[in-house]
């Protein structure tokens, strides 16, 4: 069986130990997952509040950044390396970057405007500065989606960051390489299993550190939007 | 004081919110702008606090153009209500409360400490400050909404439709709240609201305005009831205006007559009012001694339309008054109050 064969690999000590361990390669995973995170925030971020602040452009810079998603990871990660004359690590933190980068652009953008126009106009009623507005006002209130852009984001990277192996990179791509080569397909599974737990894994992490940084007021909304019923969910937002 | 100077709004696309306005708001009164959807009426309030700039003319606060000053300055000093309050979901009541205080550079403390009063003067406990908006009624969403423009106590207070999200019981309540308010603090309120019946309920002056940005007539809600500049305006104040006008009328004159009263029905041939141990009325017992429930009350002092339909509603003719305690006071006749309606047209 299959999974039999695939829980031996796992459970091999061979595999627990050396340069090519699999702890070796979770962590090397992870680390290009977070590189890959952090870095696409960076850019994301900012770039969203920006948009969304200001209305200016946001219909272009998400609908371009979607187009990004199209762009094969694969084909990227390879084609950076032969232009990068060979340099892995660069090569495969900008693809994935660039996959990274949109989910959480959309989250922050849409986050932003999602915001109840009432609550906007009310804050720069009262003599709120733009700045203000969206540290004060703006930011908190689109942390539910953007923290799930996040999410996103880290599920996809996660899930992608295999592709790092193709060009040498020991990620827990290496198995799935390695077993397809040879119809090892206990090790394959077995990488699956590892990806899709540490997955499974960073997104729970993300989902509780979801929870600390939300503001109080906004998961209690959110649930009782969850209790309404439908009928009178659809006359709340007929009236927005 | 608030003046409007040949305020015209024309938008980019072209139509005019607001045409050639002239129009002078009395500080410590509570004026009301009122008219259909696109007549402009919000678009000029926004215009004083510059959530607006006017394309032609000027606003001045206090005599000074609202042009030379900082918007977020200038809000700092202007309370601000909308509809549905547009509390800040993420912060507690309280904070939202504190929000303008804080934004004027005082302490946290002092700012939360001011906030705690503004709850208690809007009529909600102390204790709500600690819950988030999400978990108040509307109406009580609403009354923070207020409390949080009175925060730093500025002299003028914008309100935008601040009630039209709520049903008409509470709605009530909050206009009534509301004078309650105005008579303690003496503020220049302006009030945007689509609905007739509250502009002439709570404003001293009311202003209606017609599509096109255009003010139709500018005064108190009386001579808008009895003297509608033209056909728009009598057709928006509406049908029973004749009517509703005497909620202005002075009803002094009107005679109360004494009137038998028992404290259990009896079948005596006529009507008799039954009142309890305080002589509060309980209503009506009829000539053959069935109990019939009473018409509205009249209570002394209030305005001539009270007392007449006090007469119209009570099943013996007789209109129940009663004094400040809900005491028996007497009665009156639709007639009488007729006479004295006429007469005050003379």
């Amino acid at each position: 069986m299959i999974f039999a064969d695939a829980i031996a690999w796992l459970l091999d000590p061979v595999n627990w130990s050396g340069a090519k361990s699999i702890p070796v390669r979770v962590g090397v995973h992870l680390l290009y997952c977070l590189g890959a995170v952090l870095g696409a925030s960076l850019i994301a971020v900012p770039l969203g509040l920006y948009i969304g602040h200001t209305g200016r452009g946001g219909v272009l810079l998400v609908g371009s950044s979607n187009a990004l998603r199209a762009l094969p990871t694969l084909g990227l990660v390879t084609f950076l390396y032969l232009v990068m004359n060979g340099v892995q690590t660069v090569s495969v933190l900008i693809a994935l970057v660039v996959l990274a980068v949109p989910p959480i652009l959309a989250g922050t953008y849409a986050g932003i405007q999602d915001v109840d126009r009432g609550v906007v106009d009310a804050a720069r009623g009262m003599g709120m500065t733009g700045s203000q507005r969206l540290w004060r006002v703006e930011l908190p209130n689109a942390l539910p989606l953007l923290v799930g852009g996040l999410r996103n984001a880290t599920l996809q990277v996660v899930a992608t960051a295999s592709v790092a192996a193709y060009v040498g990179i020991e990620t827990l791509g290496r198995p799935l390489l390695d077993g397809l080569r040879v119809l090892d397909y206990a090790q394959v599974v077995g990488g699956a299993v590892l990806i899709a737990l540490l997955a499974v894994g960073l997104d729970l992490l993300l989902a509780l550190a979801g929870k600390l940084v939300i503001p109080r007021g906004l998961r209690l909304a959110a649930e009782t939007r969850r209790r309404v019923k439908p009928v009178e969910e659809a006359e709340v937002v007929d009236v927005v | 004081m608030i003046e409007f100077r040949g305020v015209t709004k024309r938008f980019d696309d072209g139509t005019i919110a607001v045409n050639g306005l002239d129009l002078v708001v009395e500080a410590g009164t509570i004026t009301v702008f009122v008219g259909p959807s696109g007549c402009g009426k919000t678009t000029s309030l926004r215009m004083v606090n510059r959530m607006i700039d006017p394309t032609e003319g000027t606003v001045l606060v206090d005599g000074k153009d609202v042009l030379t000053v900082d918007p977020p300055k200038l809000r700092l000093g202007i309370g601000y209500v909308i509809q549905q309050a547009g509390l800040f979901p993420h912060r507690t009541v309280l904070d939202n409360v504190a929000t303008v205080p804080l934004l004027s550079g005082w302490s946290k403390a002092k700012a939360r400490s001011r906030a705690a009063e503004l709850l208690e003067l809007v009529g909600l406990p102390a204790e709500l400050g600690k819950r988030y908006p999400v978990q108040l009624s509307g109406g009580q969403q609403q009354r923070v909404g207020v409390a949080r423009a009175l925060a730093a106590d500025p002299p003028v207070l914008l309100m935008d439709e601040p009630f039209s999200a709520v049903d008409p019981v509470v709605r009530e309540g909050l206009q009534d709240e509301l004078l309650r308010l105005q008579a303690e603090l003496d503020k220049t309120i302006v009030f945007v609201t689509h609905d007739i019946d509250e502009a002439v309920r709570i404003g001293e002056k009311v202003a209606v305005f017609r599509e096109g940005g255009i003010l139709a007539q500018y005064a108190p809600p009386a001579e808008l009831l009895v003297r509608p500049a033209d056909d728009f305006v009598a057709s928006f104040v509406g049908k029973d205006r004749g009517y509703r006008s005497l909620s202005f009328v002075d009803a002094s004159g009107v005679e109360v007559l004494p009137a038998e009263t028992v404290r259990a029905p009896a079948a005596s041939g006529g009507w008799q009012l039954l009142v309890d141990a305080e002589r509060r009325p309980q209503g009506w017992s009829g000539p053959d001694g069935t109990v019939v429930p009473g018409g509205s009350l009249y209570e002394q002092g209030g305005a001539i339309r009270g007392a007449l339909d006090a007469a119209l509603s009570s099943p013996s003719g007789l209109g129940v008054v009663v004094d400040t305690d809900g005491r028996f006071a007497g009665v009156v006749e639709a007639h009488q109050v007729l006479d004295v309606i006429e007469s005050h047209r003379g």
